[in-house]
């Protein structure tokens, strides 16, 4: 009951500065009350906690996570949907009854789907929720420098602004920043693909391989999903195949010759470890929920041998030596599972084409989805396309034959059609003129009519020569 | 022998679509016609940018994705292409102050695409559930260098036709939304195009009709 209370408490502080327009407000205000809330909150915690060491354990782990929810809903825009408290407290409250959101173990990955497109080297990885869009695609550059015998990894990891409101194109956010990084070190540091045989001609022609990874949703644990994407694409790409004869070069086009695959020498997969009060709890695959309330997270890239490629850990917690071997563990398995899985779906596509059957994404549209729907190819009636055609040519309007010839003002002007000539006070001068011819005596009325006209200049200067036109002109019409 | 002849290009290619396929989305949907396929999400009606508020509708941003490299000038166009479309579908005057944003990524390109992208478009719409006074479909169709008139054309024939153009029909009336042209033909081949994708229309339709109806035979 205290803890019902405590709940209740704790959510409104989070909804007060999480929806309010003025974040700095907020954040001045929170530490404060957050601190106060956190201790009382503590108090219930160590009591009904078993020992007071685990207790205290607890206390920083609270005030961790209350400080960086404040850092958090400063930086993030606010379209992204805050963690409300209570769900925060339900989650951690989960975790530490070792039950999980969507039901699975501690352990346990999300589904993995992986679809190859038509293209070689395409390929999308569904990891749960999480959807992710990898294509491999390559080109002749001139090699760098340092190293003249070396084909060039590129690796492009995109945020797109389907997978979260709050993903912004065109904008390196720091997420963005670690996972293409990550990415980086897993593949290309790890030196899984043979460079060297990327090289055409040394020092002048070597292939750049370009991996462009596109998170398409974001249900958490993207480096995994990313990973297993670009591996994938790079294990499924062919390259054109080339002919070198002294200088010339020659690629060949798929139907010349059959393209080549690269050369991999092992395929490193990420897995991410979330750490939860101060590396208490671990969980494997995190969802992104539970993205929101880890402490930290350690990222370990293997290779089916058992190699690690790199590690990774983040969110500053501290962790102890048999933790990360406790972890590696998990890892060789989750990596051997998952690598027999690209295997064998890599197989199946090439078992498909080499038959000559249908491959693709149009093939993966699952039929038995109630939201989904295919049609065979239809055909279009086309009868009396060419009559309504006719029929609507022979009675649309012709167009106007008529161009008007231009009119020359003065000389070095021209002028298309009728004028847009500032008639003002001209109309009654030319009647008068007309009628009266050039009387001396109508000079002084028309300066009292132009008088109305705030401009001097017109008055004095223009004012002739216009009338003077417009008299020479009128005999030509 | 005309019939067989004239049967020959005008095929649309087999098509289809899953919505409801992404969970971050308010409205998600792919469509693939053959091997050309476009994803596409929505979110929306959310909050605006005040710097591109509008006072009395809602704003509509697009974004197109290509799968290599970085969006360029050929995807802003598209881009314009599509909301120019979708703003005169969507009734935005009931949702003043707020966005809503499109994007879509190209998965695989075999011909076609702005149509695919319009019909993904028409799709995570409805999935969406925002207000539309219409719906719309994508036709794109090619002239091919004996002047036959290829509807859903492939990369191959995109690369080998003489005229390339893309219609946005409207399910209305079947006028046209918005024309897109490359090469040269003439009035009467242009009609021509524009009463084909009209015919063609009536096929999509029918298939947005099917999708919605097996989707909720459910519910109803």
């Amino acid at each position: 009951m205290i803890d019902d209370a405590g709940g209740t408490t704790l959510v409104r502080a989070g909804s007060d500065h999480a929806h309010s327009g003025h974040c700095f407000a907020a954040a001045l205000r929170a530490p404060v009350r957050s601190h106060r809330l956190a201790v009382a909150a503590l108090h219930r915690l160590a009591l009904a906690g078993p020992t007071s060491s685990h207790g205290a354990r607890r206390n920083s782990a609270t005030e961790g996570l209350q400080k960086r929810v404040f850092t958090a809903t400063r930086r993030v825009k606010m379209r992204e949907t805050p963690l409300s408290n209570c769900e925060r407290l339900f989650l951690l409250k989960a975790i530490e009854e070792k039950k999980r959101l969507d039901g699975r173990q501690a352990y346990d990955y999300r589904n993995i789907k992986i679809t190859f497109g038509t293209d070689y080297g395409c390929c999308t990885v569904c990891l749960g929720k999480t959807r992710v869009l990898a294509q491999v695609s390559c080109e002749l550059v001139p090699p760098k420098d340092s190293r003249p015998t070396e084909g060039i990894m590129f690796f492009n990891l995109e945020l797109s602004s389907m997978a979260s409101p709050g993903f912004q194109p065109s904008r390196q956010s720091e997420l963005l920043v670690t996972l293409n990084r990550q990415l980086e070190r897993c593949l290309r540091n790890s030196k899984c693909i043979d460079t060297e045989s990327l090289c055409v001609v040394s020092g002048e022609k070597v292939w750049q391989i370009r991996v462009d990874v596109h998170v398409l949703n974001h249900d958490g644990n993207l480096m995994d999903a990313a990973s297993i994407a670009a591996i994938s694409a790079l294990c499924h790409f062919r390259r054109p195949d080339v002919a070198i004869q002294g200088r010339d070069i020659t690629v060949f086009s798929p139907e010349e010759r059959d393209p080549v695959p690269l050369s991999i020498y092992h395929m490193p997969i990420c897995v991410s470890f979330a750490f939860f009060q101060q590396g208490t709890y671990l969980l494997v695959d995190p969802c992104e929920k539970e993205e929101l309330v880890m402490d930290g997270l350690l990222v370990i890239a293997m290779n089916k041998h058992r190699e690690i490629c790199s590690v990774q850990s983040s969110g500053g917690i501290m962790l102890l030596k048999d933790q990360v071997i406790r972890c590696s563990k998990i890892a060789s398995v989750k990596v051997s599972e998952i690598t027999e899985l690209i295997n064998k779906a890599l197989e199946n596509d090439r078992q498909v084409r080499k038959e000559g059957g249908k491959f693709g994404f149009a093939e993966s549209i699952p039929k038995e989805r109630i939201t989904a729907l295919k049609r065979e190819q239809a055909p279009v009636e086309m009868k009396d396309i060419e009559e309504t055609a006719d029929e609507i040519v022979r009675e649309a309007e012709a167009p106007s034959e008529a161009v008007h010839s231009p009119v020359i003002v003065a000389t070095g002007t021209g002028q298309v059609g009728e004028g847009l000539q500032n008639t003002w006070g001209l109309e009654e001068e030319d009647a008068e003129e007309e009628f009266q011819g050039g009387m001396d005596g109508k000079e002084k009325k028309k300066d009292e009519v132009m008088v109305i006209s705030d401009s001097e200049e017109e008055e004095v200067v223009i004012l002739k020569p216009e009338a003077q036109k417009s008299k020479s002109r009128r005999p030509k019409n | 022998f005309v019939e067989e002849r004239s049967g020959v290009g005008s095929v649309l290619r087999e098509y289809g679509s899953e919505q409801n396929l992404l969970s971050k989305p308010d409205g998600s949907a792919s469509f693939i016609q053959g091997d050309t396929s476009v994803l596409a999400g929505v979110y929306g009606p959310a909050e605006v940018k005040v710097s591109k508020e509008i006072y009395d509708r809602a704003t509509l941003e697009v974004v197109i994705q290509p799968k290599v490299g970085m969006a360029s000038v050929r995807e802003r166009a598209r881009e314009q292409c599509v909301r120019e479309t979708c703003e005169a579908a969507l009734l935005s005057t009931l949702h003043p102050r707020s966005s809503f944003t499109l994007v879509l990524q190209e998965v695989h390109d075999d011909g076609s695409l702005l149509s695919c992208c319009l019909n993904a478009a028409c799709m995570a719409l409805m999935d969406a559930g925002l207000p539309m006074g219409r719906l719309f479909c994508g036709v794109t169709c090619a002239i091919d260098a004996e002047s036959q008139i290829i509807t859903d054309p492939t990369a191959q024939q995109e690369k080998e036709s003489r005229a390339l153009m893309t219609f946005a029909i409207d399910s209305k009336d079947c006028s046209v939304m918005m024309s897109l042209t490359k090469g040269s033909f003439s009035v009467k081949e242009l009609q021509q195009c524009i009463a084909v994708s009209q015919k063609a229309s009536e096929r999509i339709f029918q298939f947005y009709r099917d999708s919605v109806q097996r989707r909720y035979s459910k519910i109803l």
